[in-house]
């Protein structure tokens, strides 16, 4: 009986791959568990393990095939105590073939680094999935508009979306119609070649790198991003940290300042729930728990491990997941649940010596906190000029959803947080 | 305790469905008449007309029988005898809605209904008067020919399209008042029939709320079939004889002529059956003289509800039946979807036929639209050169940013059976695309709503 080998759907949101390397050939026999494939999705490479016994009587794809769609047969497999000879005992009619070929299923496992991917990508693939429903008109609307409709509620009937639905959508949040009459800019369209003497070397971009460059482009676009700065004194956190250092050393446990700011980040958001949000066209997502991502770089990229309930965990705890997840990042064995999601973001560089950066939210988060550097600057102290360590922090907000006035508050009640640290340790 | 949860004042198309669909859905249902089961539509309106205009279609075709290779010899037309059928039509529609009533359990109240409160009704025949009690009012009183306030109709020479349907003799020489669907219908039969007929329209075309080529195409097409017409012209004096009347018309070029007909039909439009009913009373809005109404159908007045020509237009039989579902499943607890004016076809059965759903090219210009337009002739459709009808077009509009079907203008031999298609593919909110990949029939008419469509995009294929 011939296995159909098909590609496999690797991560929630692949579609395609890439076929990168075959490690069996014609001829070879497998048995579960077997090593069959390395395949690149947008995420990481994977492996691609068998999970039947058999000899496998022909490779369909050849390696190196960039966009193989999911569900695409790639190779085939003649059961192990099969005769392969393909004719066929019984006199069953054709029409029971495809009942007979069962599909392979496999077992993946990652095996390059991952990159973050949002919830919203996962929610795009399942309503991928369902199929948005729409009128022509409607859909028609939108591309003219650059509406994506994922986020337009349906009013015709089981929930269709309609030319009113899209209007009324495109009313509340751009301006009149006309401005938008030339279609959009399809995100990473493919770019004219550029000509050019400069030597140069031609690098093909990973899928991560194309996941990368659509996503920033996608946040750019749509999210209008404000950013709020303030200046943060950190002595009574690094004094405080010092401290918990000294009696946490017995356990292997070293704090960072990062440790500190992310449960900092987290207490805030509770404490403003209103920017503990997500933009969601008719709707608002209103967050009852702080999950932060932590921006992490890798060697291939950018990865966002996840902080879950950050804000209810001790500074120890925190320390010890962040260290971990780190390690699994740079190793690429994170799982997709713990780099998919969060609520916000913090990304630090001040171990570059960056004094201020402002952050590209990471939808469809509300928020995203840019920290720099935390270094020796004059300051006032008492009317009096005096030396303090300082660090400056960026708040970017997705301004659909959170007003100026709700992020300074975010903002005050950050800075709070981390000038009066013993509050992170109650 | 309330006697029923829904009475509906009026058994017209809107009346009687919104009454069906309420019981379906479970509610106590009683519907009240004054008169006959079915309102006017089927039993003096829309289906009778159509039984008198199959007459003259058929009387038309046999006069043209040599076209087709045949011979038809001593032609007559009993008119008469063509009410008759007409009359037969009528009454066992009029039957089918009893029957309805009846298997659907809705009580039928035949008499007068009043209002005496929101949720109180009076029933009056025969000098008996009852009171029935409803959670729900439906108001589906429809309405009645507008006449003339210097000769009001007599049902002698003057008529209004209810004597128009049953006349007493054949009018020789006729005048018809007013170039809507109602009086270009009547114009149409009896012309076909034999008479001669002029029609006076004081807009400067006929069949005004239709698209401007489709008025200009059905003029002349009108005006070569013998029928005198005359646009931007009034009637300022009408007169009832000995032999017939006589008319002061006031001509487009401002002059005032008497001419004598044996007949007049005045067909200037509606009014709503809104008296008598107690609305007064009971503070119901109004807007010009109908009752107004929410998407829902609700009045301002809680549990009393409005559906048909007694509410704003199109005053179509279609558009109340329609409205009568809404009203129904809205009093039952659903969420009904709203209609739109501009998904609601228009027909008018005159001979070629005219049919229309949406903007008219002036129109959707008027409100902003940058258009495209097809338009395609029956001339160029094998299955209408068989059938001997190579007259007409069809017309189409599209919005040339988003390719929407803003409108669809028809007029030939049987587009009212076509329009339909057209509505399907707007209340759909199909796009120029979806019906260019749509498959027509061959050999049918529906070929032209390809092509006209086609035409719009410079893709037209016979033409």
């Amino acid at each position: 009986m011939p296995i159909e080998l098909k590609m496999p759907a690797l991560s929630p949101t692949m579609e395609e791959g890439t076929l990168s390397r075959w490690l069996v050939k014609e001829g070879d026999s497998v048995s579960s568990g077997d090593l069959l494939a390395e395949i690149e999705t947008d995420k990481a490479t994977m492996e691609f393990e068998a999970i039947d016994d058999g000899i496998v009587t022909k490779l369909l794809v050849a390696a190196g095939t960039d966009g193989v769609k999911v569900g695409t047969v790639i190779a085939m497999i003649q059961g192990e105590d099969e005769d392969a000879a393909p004719a066929p005992k019984s006199t069953a009619p054709a029409a029971a073939l495809p009942e007979a070929s069962k599909t392979l299923e496999v077992v993946s496992k990652p095996m390059d680094t991952p990159i973050t991917i949002s919830k919203a990508d996962v929610q795009k693939q399942s309503s991928g999935d369902e199929r948005i429903i729409s009128s022509p008109l409607a859909k028609r609307i939108a591309v003219n508009k650059g509406l994506d409709l994922t986020s337009v509620k349906g009013s015709g009937p089981n929930g269709r979306i309609v030319k009113a639905d899209v209007e009324a959508f495109a009313g509340g949040v751009s301006a009149p119609s006309t401005v938008h009459n030339s279609p959009p800019l399809p995100l990473l369209a493919p770019h004219a070649a550029i000509d050019t003497d400069i030597p140069h070397e031609v690098i093909k971009l990973s899928n991560m790198r194309k996941t990368i460059a659509r996503r920033l482009t996608e946040s750019k676009q749509q999210v209008p991003h404000i950013y709020l700065t303030v200046d943060v004194r950190l002595d009574a956190l690094l004094k405080l940290r010092g401290e918990l250092n000294a009696s946490l050393e017995a356990r292997g446990i070293k704090l960072s300042v990062n440790d500190m700011l992310i449960k900092a980040l987290a207490l805030a958001l509770v404490q403003v729930p209103k920017c503990n949000v997500s933009f969601a066209g008719d709707n608002m997502l209103q967050y009852a728990r702080a999950d932060i991502s932590v921006a992490v770089s890798v060697p291939t990229g950018l990865i966002t491990p996840i902080i879950t309930d950050a804000a209810n965990k001790s500074l120890s705890k925190i320390s010890t997941e962040v260290g971990e997840l780190a390690a699994r990042a740079k190793e690429g064995k994170l799982q997709p649940h713990e780099y998919q999601g969060g609520t916000a973001s913090i990304s630090n560089m001040g171990m570059m010596g960056i004094k201020q950066f402002d952050a590209v939210i990471n939808p469809p988060q509300g928020m995203i906190l840019a920290v720099g550097a935390g270094e020796k600057r004059p300051y006032i102290v008492n009317d009096a000029l005096a030396i303090a360590t300082v660090m400056s922090a960026t708040g970017s907000f997705d301004h659909r959803a959170i007003d100026g006035a709700d992020g300074a508050m975010f903002m005050k009640v950050f800075k709070e947080l981390v000038e009066k640290p013993l509050g992170l340790v109650a | 305790m309330a006697d029923y949860d829904l009475v509906v004042l009026g058994s017209g198309p809107g009346g009687y469905v919104a009454a069906i669909r309420a019981a379906q859905l479970g509610l106590k249902v009683a519907i009240v008449e004054r008169e006959n089961l079915g309102g006017i539509c089927l039993n003096w309106g829309c289906i009778p007309t159509k039984a008198l205009l199959r007459s003259a279609e058929i009387y038309h075709y046999m006069q043209h029988a040599s076209d087709y290779g045949l011979t038809a010899a001593s032609i007559s037309a009993d008119i008469d005898a063509v009410v008759k059928r007409s009359r037969g039509v009528a009454k066992q529609l009029n039957q089918g809605v009893t029957h309805l009533m009846k298997k659907n359990k809705i009580t039928v109240h035949m008499g007068d209904g009043k209002l005496l409160a929101a949720n109180t009704l009076s029933v009056t025949k025969d000098g008996k008067t009852e009171e029935l009690t409803a959670k729900n009012i439906i108001i589906a009183t429809g309405a009645r020919a507008r006449d003339l306030l210097f000769a009001p109709a007599d049902g002698k020479r003057i008529w209004t399209y209810r004597h128009a349907m049953v006349p007493p003799e054949m009018p020789k020489k006729l005048l018809v008042i007013g170039s809507g669907a109602i009086g270009i219908e009547f114009a149409s039969f009896y012309n076909d029939m034999g008479a001669d007929v002029t029609v006076v329209e004081m807009l400067d075309r006929i069949v005004p709320v239709e698209d401007a080529d489709v008025s200009a195409f059905l003029e002349k097409s009108l005006t070569k079939q013998g029928m005198t017409i005359m646009t931007g012209a009034g009637v300022e004096s009408l007169q009832a004889t000995a032999t017939g009347v006589s008319a002061s018309i006031k001509g487009k070029d401002g002059k005032v002529a008497t001419s004598e007909f044996t007949h007049c039909i005045v067909a200037i439009g509606i009014v709503p059956n809104t008296e008598n009913i107690g609305l007064e009373a009971l503070g119901v809005e109004m807007d010009r003289g109908f009752l107004k109404t929410d998407t829902n159908c609700r009045t301002n007045v809680p549990g009393l509800w409005a559906i048909g020509d007694i509410t704003a237009p199109p005053w179509l039989a279609h558009k109340a039946s329609h409205e009568g579902v809404i009203a129904a499943e809205t009093i039952a607890g659903g969420h009904p979807h709203a209609m739109d004016p501009l998904n609601i076809p228009g027909c008018t059965y005159c001979h070629p036929q005219v049919a229309s759903v949406g903007l008219t090219e002036a129109k959707a210009k008027e409100a902003g639209f940058d258009v495209k337009v097809g338009n395609f002739p029956f001339m160029g459709n094998g299955k209408a050169i068989a059938l001997g009808e190579a007259e007409g077009f069809i017309k189409t509009v599209f919005d040339a940013r988003t390719g929407e079907l803003l409108g669809a203008h028809m007029v030939g031999a049987e587009v009212t059976e076509l329009i339909q298609g057209y509505t399907i593919g707007k209340t759909a909110e199909l796009v120029e695309a979806d019906f260019m990949h749509t498959v027509f029939p061959h050999p049918t008419l529906s070929e032209m709503m390809h092509e006209s469509v086609l035409g719009a995009y410079g893709k037209m294929l016979h033409m």
